[in-house]
């Protein structure tokens, strides 16, 4: 088998990585897997909101309540973030064991996911303050759990991201730790895409 | 009795034999029940039992050889039995792969037709002629109410009906789900709160049978039942009169009271201790209370479960206007 | 509102405050089911401290990331709560059976006894059934020497028991969810059922959903990625086909049922309105939801017990399975049809009749691919030497019931009839047709079939038989009348009728059930025999039936590493086809050093943090919530940081073991198939002589 074989879809170590290269194999099948079962929980939630896009109940609409700005903003420090996390996967892939620039690309990504985090509480904060309340209409029970349910993945990501700093520091890049540096990048792109998913789908379609 | 008659007697005493007896002593015992769509009312549920026959009857096509040929093959190729062939390696033939996707595709393709267009003619939603009679139906627990708009009277518990004369039901329910049957008629639909469904049907000779909820709705559930009457002109005629010399009206306050969690039976001990058992009936009603049953829940403002028919906090005379 | 400290528990929630308060019949069978349920953990838990057990059940068992040893628990698991489920049959048949104008449990009662047993026969009888089936067989069949992910199997078991154990506990405290296993809001909404019944299902249903999904992605990449040599798609055995579907249908399907009673949690918990009347809700939604679960779950459990009738058809024929290919097919399009069908499960929800038709007509499609099974089935017994064993009576029962069952399915794909016999008993007459006669007659074959694998000894063969009987006949007597009650009119979950025609029928039903019962007790009593004669029942040669696939080509018990040496596959039918050639039995050329993972008490860490989470959320409790959460939380992180998780056999060792084992098959005397159920058969299988 050559180099540049791929086990599985997706980065592949390589090779020159041996083991950890031949072990992740079955590994990030099965997380491949594990993230086809995900999309289909968040498939429920975007079918569900778009079911639900009338049901507010006279309540406060997407017009009232969404800040674009804000969305844009979130918007962009996630994309970043995708960015920085393929850089951390390029050191891990060529850094040839490398610890620091890794880790600090790791750090960097879970301080643009923090900031997210922290404009998207912002915004369900003012929102609340508008009357938007999940308890308001059937609409807004939608877009919360929706939407909330990226925000709860993003916040496992990043206890995953502090989770493998440590593992980094004291485990070392060994086999195991560079298998789950690359389940964490896939995890951390697939969140990026449903994001794109919930932009369009709920705040473009939304005040479009 | 000769011997060969003897001889079927004693095989009774296997089980199989046995069930079979049992259930003929059982069929003829019990009969068709007069609630079932197999003794129909009305020509909707008749062809719906037509239809029943014919799909038994078309899969059996598939179904005989499997249950005439498993015994058959066990007993042929029983291991003890070394004058049948045995092929250990024989494991495919083309023929016989495309009868065993033909024939079930055939039939099922006849079926699918068959299906769709049952389906569109029997659409309950699809109005049986012209000037129908309307009759809203709202599902509360554990009992029916019936509001007949035109003649200006309600019912609960009783859904009286003229024959020969298409009847349209309006439904909704001030509860949870509901499912309204009326197997001699037309079967089933769903009642849901805030939203209405219909169902059309016609009585086709004059008769009683009886309807009920099928959707589990709590403890009073097996005891939401109702009685239908198909009735010819002059005594569909006399049971309206009868309605309307009703001493109770169908007002807020009535209305909230029957919405309450119970039964038929106590809804009558509250509202009218004296009228004695059987149906309520009801001689003035507000006209647009059907439609202000659903669009409360259309509100900007919701139901507190105080607010809510069927929550065990629902406060009858509460807000409820 | 509620206590900080006990939430919303109070001593009158305990199971036997009713019985004190109100004595009657109704409340001393929920008292006494409540005491059977506390009796039988400290007698459990007696007998393990009595005897010492409690050492080797946790060294060998509750730790062990054995797929062997983690499928047999699922069975148990799965016997355990079928007990419970058999027998609340029989208290719903005797109730129905009293329930002209009343019975003798009270409604609430009554209604709580359909949800669990519906809850229980589908989530925790036959899931687990079948997840422990595969478990146990499916890398024996391709040559693995464990699954992919041997921990997160041990954690999929942990968050099954826990689910399993909540379901227990609402029998001790509290109550049960009383809306039915499907537990439609809004009657189950926070409006009209305050309690803490649907909490109880709620979460046992989370649990058991994240676990099953776990499972589902364990399977699906064990059988992608870890076949033996030269076992391509096209010659993996049938289970293994029909294991792959399943898994990759749990993966899919697994989901909405999270995601919906999730949703129904938080309109329950925190005033959302995804299924309210009012302010928006929509009820439909849930429907929709919850079958695109609920439809394709029915496949989930039926095809692996078609798997089983695959492999033992062909076993007991002595002959290779007709249409290999087509049934393959077959598999993958029920599997793939069965996501698109959903709505036939509410014809009666008022949508238009161009939607009623795509369904109806998706739904009877299904029937093409199953059909097409049923007859290349019983291509394969023809022109075989059949031997009537006990698996081969459930087969006989499954192919007369089972068709009855699609009949019966395809009569309610019709919109039309569908309006007339929805909710009525006819639906149960159903669906109980295919669930038993299908998935329960499958898993008690493929049980009968690897017992001796697993055990090493055979199951006695005449009460095995007797229990087969008694189930086939059970099942005519107590389900066949429920069709014509159904088509009179009578509905589903009705704790009392009025119609004195109904009561006949409903004695019928009765002694059914009683029969069913008796079924029961015999395989009790079956698995006592068998055990006490374990030693005149041995198969230690390991191949008993003259087994076809590479499952029946090691030892019985298999040992800790199934195979000392990966086998290399050359055909469909490996085992039968070097039998055949006449040199089974060979050592490996070379023997190799192999890794087996080590034990671990993270299933267990996840089991108890989980149980004790739901029990906190289901009373409000949320100090115990959290601490679940926490405990499973960090139980898995500090997994993360274990590095010694495997332990190294040596190739030493191995070919020591595997060349003892050559040399007692060698010493064994071969039996043909006349001598398979006599104590002459210690395993090992004879060229047959039949011409």
């Amino acid at each position: 088998m050559t180099q540049d074989t791929p086990l599985h879809p997706g980065l592949n170590l390589g090779a020159p990585h041996g083991e950890a290269h031949t072990r992740s194999e079955p590994v990030i099948f099965g997380f491949w897997v594990f993230l086809m079962s995900d999309l289909i929980l968040f498939g429920i939630l975007f079918a569900t909101y778009v079911a639900m896009r009338n049901g507010t109940a006279g309540g406060p609409g997407p017009l009232e309540l969404f800040d674009l700005t804000s969305v844009a903003i979130q918007t962009g420090l996630l994309l970043l973030s995708s960015l920085t996390y393929g850089f951390a996967s390029l050191l891990l892939k060529h850094g040839n064991g490398q610890r620091r620039g890794l880790m600090i690309w790791l750090i960097i990504t879970a301080a643009l996911g923090l900031a997210f985090l922290g404009f998207e509480l912002t915004d369900f904060h003012s929102m609340a303050q508008d009357g938007g309340v999940p308890s308001r209409s059937g609409w807004l029970s939608a877009y919360y759990a929706l939407v909330g349910l990226h925000g709860l993945h993003i916040t496992l990501g990043l206890l995953w991201i502090g989770v493998m700093l440590v593992q980094i520091g004291v485990l070392g890049l060994n086999c195991r730790v560079k298998t789950r540096l690359l389940m964490l990048g896939l995890y951390w792109h697939f969140l990026d895409l449903v994001w794109i998913g919930i932009f369009s789908i709920v705040f473009l379609a939304g005040v479009a | 009795m000769n011997a060969r008659h003897a001889g079927t007697t004693r095989a009774a005493g296997y089980p199989g034999a046995a069930f079979v007896l049992v259930v003929l002593v059982l069929l003829a015992g019990s009969a068709f029940g007069a609630d079932s769509f197999l003794t129909p009312l009305g020509p909707i549920a008749g062809a719906e039992r037509e239809y029943l026959l014919d799909i038994i009857g078309i899969t059996m096509i598939a179904i005989v050889p499997v249950l005439v040929g498993v015994p058959l093959i066990l007993w042929r190729y029983r291991r003890g039995n070394r004058r049948a062939t045995y092929q250990p390696h024989w494991s495919f033939s083309k023929p016989l792969d495309i009868a065993m996707w033909g024939v079930p595709v055939l039939i099922i393709g006849f079926l699918s037709v068959w299906l769709w267009q049952h389906t569109v003619k029997y659409d309950p939603y699809k109005p049986l002629g012209d000037d129908p009679l309307q009759i809203q139906v709202v599902g509360l627990d554990w009992k029916w109410l019936f509001i007949y708009p035109e003649q200006g009277v309600a019912s609960v518990g009783e859904m009286a009906l003229p024959v020969d004369r298409p009847v349209s039901l309006s439904l909704t329910t001030d509860t949870v789900m509901q499912s309204f049957m009326v197997p001699a008629l037309a079967g089933q639909i769903y009642a849901m709160a805030g939203m209405q469904t219909q169902l059309n049907f016609i009585a086709d000779r004059p008769g009683f049978t009886r309807g009920q909820n099928t959707q589990y709705n709590g403890a009073g559930f097996s005891r939401q039942s109702f009685a239908v009457h198909a009735l010819s002109q002059n005594d569909w005629q006399s049971w309206v009169e009868k309605a309307r010399a009703s001493p109770l009206s169908l007002n807020a306050r009535t209305y909230t009271r029957l919405a309450e969690r119970g039964s038929r039976a106590e809804a009558r001990a509250a509202l009218a201790p004296d009228q004695g058992s059987g149906p309520l009936l009801f001689s003035a009603i507000r006209p647009d209370l059907f439609q202000q049953i659903i669009n409360r829940y259309h509100d900007s403002k919701g139901l507190t479960a105080q607010q809510q028919p069927g929550s065990p906090a629902y406060q009858s005379g509460g807000e409820h206007e | 509102m509620s206590d900080p400290i006990f939430g919303r528990l109070e001593w009158s929630s305990f199971f036997v405050h009713e019985f004190i308060a109100a004595p009657s019949i109704d409340s001393a069978v929920a008292a006494g089911a409540g005491l059977a349920v506390v009796v039988g953990g400290i007698a459990l838990l007696g007998v393990l401290l009595r005897y010492r057990l409690w050492g080797r059940l946790w060294r060998d068992w509750l730790t062990s990331a054995d797929h062997k040893k983690i499928g047999i628990m699922y069975i148990v698991l799965a016997l355990v709560m079928m007990a419970r489920g058999v027998l609340e049959g029989v208290a719903m048949r005797t109730h129905q059976a009293t329930a002209l104008d009343g019975g003798i449990l009270s409604a609430e009662h009554f209604a709580q006894l359909f949800s669990t047993h519906g809850t229980i026969m589908i989530l925790f009888v036959a899931m687990p059934l079948l997840i422990g089936l595969i478990n146990y067989v499916v890398p024996l069949q391709i040559g693995a020497r464990d699954m992919v992910f041997p921990v997160m199997n041990q954690v999929s078991l942990g968050l099954t028991t826990a689910a399993a154990a909540l379901i227990m506990v609402s029998l001790v405290v509290g109550h049960f969810e009383t809306g039915g296993w499907s537990a439609y809001p809004p009657y189950t909404g926070a409006d009209f059922n305050p309690g803490v019944g649907p909490d109880y299902w709620i979460w046992a249903i989370v649990l058991s959903g994240i676990g099953t999904t776990l499972t589902g992605i364990n399977f699906a990449v064990t059988i992608y990625k870890s076949r033996a040599p030269g076992m391509h798609f096209m010659r993996m055995p049938m289970f293994t086909w029909t294991a792959l579907c399943t898994a990759i249908m749990i993966v899919y399907a697994m989901p909405p049922l999270t995601a919906g009673s999730l949703m129904l949690a938080l309109d329950r918990y925190l005033d959302f309105h995804f299924f309210t009347n009012d302010l928006g809700g929509n009820m439909m939604n849930y429907a929709n939801i919850f079958w695109m679960f609920g439809h394709p779950e029915v496949y989930i459990v039926v095809l692996p017990a078609f798997g089983v009738f695959s492999e033992i058809s062909a076993t007991y024929a002595a002959k290779r399975l007709y249409g290999y290919a087509s049934l393959v097919f077959a598999t993958m399009a029920i599997a793939a049809v069965s996501f698109t069908v959903w709505l036939h499960h509410f014809f009666t929800m008022g949508q238009s009749a161009s939607v009623n038709i795509a369904f109806g007509i998706a739904t009877m499609i299904i029937a093409v691919p199953t059909g097409v099974k049923i007859y290349d089935w019983m291509a394969t017994l023809y022109r075989g030497r059949i031997r009537l064993t006990a698996p081969m009576i459930y087969m006989l029962g499954f192919f007369i019931l089972f068709v009855i069952g699609g009949l019966s399915g395809v009569i309610q794909a019709n919109p039309t009839v569908d309006f007339q016999v929805h909710n009525t008993l006819f639906l149960v007459a159903h669906f109980h047709n295919v669930l038993i006669p299908g998935t329960l007659f499958g898993m008690l074959a493929g049980i009968q079939y690897w017992f001796p694998k697993a055990f090493g000894f055979r199951l006695d063969e005449r009460l095995s038989r007797r229990a087969a009987w008694l189930w086939i006949i059970g099942f005519c007597f107590a389900f066949l009348p429920l069709y014509w009650l159904g088509l009179l009119g009578m509905p589903r979950r009705s704790a009392s009728f009025s119609d004195p025609a109904f009561v006949p029928w409903m004695y019928v039903a009765l002694a059914g059930a009683l029969v069913l019962l008796s079924a029961f007790f015999t395989m009790l009593q079956m698995g006592w025999v068998s055990v006490r004669d374990r030693k005149r029942l041995a198969v230690p040669a390991g191949d008993p039936w003259d087994g076809r696939t590479l499952e029946w080509s090691v030892s019985s018990p298999p040992p800790e590493w199934n195979f000392a040496a990966t086998p290399q596959v050359y055909s469909r039918d490996a085992f039968a086809v070097e039998k055949e050639a006449g040199h089974p039995y060979l050592p490996a050329q070379r023997y190799a050093d192999i890794k087996m993972p080590n034990a671990t008490s993270m299933g267990m860490a996840v089991c108890i943090a989980a149980t004790l989470m739901g029990f906190g959320l289901v009373w409000h409790i949320w100090w115990l919530a959290i601490a679940g959460l926490l405990g499973m939380a960090a139980s898995m992180i500090a997994r993360g940081f274990v590095t010694q998780t495997e332990h190294t056999i040596s190739a030493a060792e191995l070919e020591q073991a595997h060349r003892d084992w050559l040399d007692d098959v060698a010493n064994t005397r071969a039996v043909t198939r006349d001598e398979e159920t006599s104590p002459g058969n210690r395993g090992l299988a004879a060229a047959d002589v039949v011409p």
